[in-house]
């Protein structure tokens, strides 16, 4: 289990990760951003479907995350209450299937706080590696 | 319009043990505007299928489409073209349309994958009451447009009961007691001496206790 590295997927608002995307990869990775958590960049997470996060895990993540704005600041009035909602709901689901709701998360950090995104990045992989392979790894249709 | 909602994962699992080429068919009707069983729900419960699936260790293929309407014969089909290439169908419009679809394929186990609740509308974003109960015989004139069928928690047509208190239902004070309204709003209209005729004993034949209901429209047959 030691050498389990997850496949971690994170969407991100674009205001929220501006800052760190601003440094780079080698940037990022230099201040300990985890080389195995792929950012994918949203013009804003109220965009984001349930169906999109569902498809990460059919993409055989091990887990997945959603970084917003705060609730009351967002860039778009309310995109990442909704996303925090979506969020809930792929939570609900995957408790339904008997898995650990903990491997899809919502954060809501400030714009421009560089060291916790790359800690949010950190805390997401501790988690997952903690949890273990994802239950979505089998033969696939 | 038709209220629904998506069963439990593990319910639908369940009905799909064993099946490995699934027709899920979504409705863009009533189901679409609720959020139960319009595309968006077809993607996300054939997602959510083919991750249970997975789990199991069981692949699972699926063709996912909406049809425009599943209670009409009209549009339904159109499911001739994926003849083959599924063990069974998993059709998320209300009741209407899993018996309209079980109806056309005899020899096809056919699934709902949704809980049909009620006739109701919007109230607010994400939130739905029901406000008919299709009982065939419509007294709103007398009731000032409010249903006393669907919305009083007894179906009372001499209201309200003793559990009223304060305008709210005993089953649940977040229930309104629609005979309150109903006597407020007659008042408001000028007509609450209506209130003082007594409705007779109800005759419920027509809500479908007569049996299955039909209705025939001879000027639109063919």
């Amino acid at each position: 289990m030691s050498d389990f590295t997850p496949d971690i997927r994170a969407f991100v608002c674009h205001y929220t990760s501006q800052q760190s995307c601003a440094a780079g990869a080698e940037g990022m990775a230099a201040e300990g951003f985890p080389a195995n958590v792929r950012l994918a960049r949203q013009v804003c997470t109220g965009k984001l479907k349930v169906s999109t996060l569902l498809a990460a895990f059919e993409d055989s993540a091990d887990g997945v995350y959603v970084v917003g704005c705060p609730a009351d600041q967002c860039h778009n009035a309310m995109g990442s209450q909704r996303a925090a909602k979506r969020v809930l709901a792929v939570r609900k689901a995957l408790q339904e299937l008997g898995v650990e709701p903990e491997r899809i998360e919502m954060f809501h950090l400030e714009r421009g706080l560089h060291p916790e995104f790359i800690a949010t990045a950190r805390n997401m992989d501790t988690r997952i590696r903690a949890l273990g392979v994802g239950p979505f790894k089998g033969e696939t249709a | 319009m038709i209220i629904a909602e998506r069963k439990p994962i593990d319910e639908i699992m369940a009905m799909l043990q064993g099946v490995k080429r699934l027709l899920l068919l979504g409705c863009k009707g009533c189901v679409t505007v609720c959020s139960a069983g319009g595309e968006r729900e077809v993607e996300i419960l054939a997602s959510l299928i083919r991750l249970g699936k997975k789990k199991e260790g069981q692949p699972i293929e699926i063709i996912e489409a909406a049809l425009t309407r599943q209670c009409d014969q009209e549009y339904i089909d159109s499911i001739d073209q994926w003849d083959g290439q599924y063990d069974a169908i998993l059709s998320m419009a209300c009741g209407v349309g899993v018996n309209f679809i079980a109806n056309l394929r005899p020899v096809t186990p056919v699934f709902p994958a949704v809980n049909t609740t009620s006739f109701g509308g919007s109230q607010l974003q994400g939130v739905w009451t029901e406000q008919c109960a299709g009982c065939g015989n419509c007294i709103l004139h007398l009731t000032g447009g409010l249903c006393p069928v669907a919305r009083c928690a007894k179906s009372l047509m001499n209201g309200p009961c003793g559990g009223s208190q304060d305008g709210k239902c005993e089953i649940n004070p977040e229930v309104p007691c629609i005979w309150q309204h109903i006597h407020d709003r007659l008042h408001r209209l000028n007509k609450g001496e209506s209130l003082t005729a007594i409705m007779p004993i109800r005759d419920w034949s027509t809500a479908g206790h007569g049996g299955p209901r039909k209705t025939v429209r001879d000027d639109l047959t063919v």
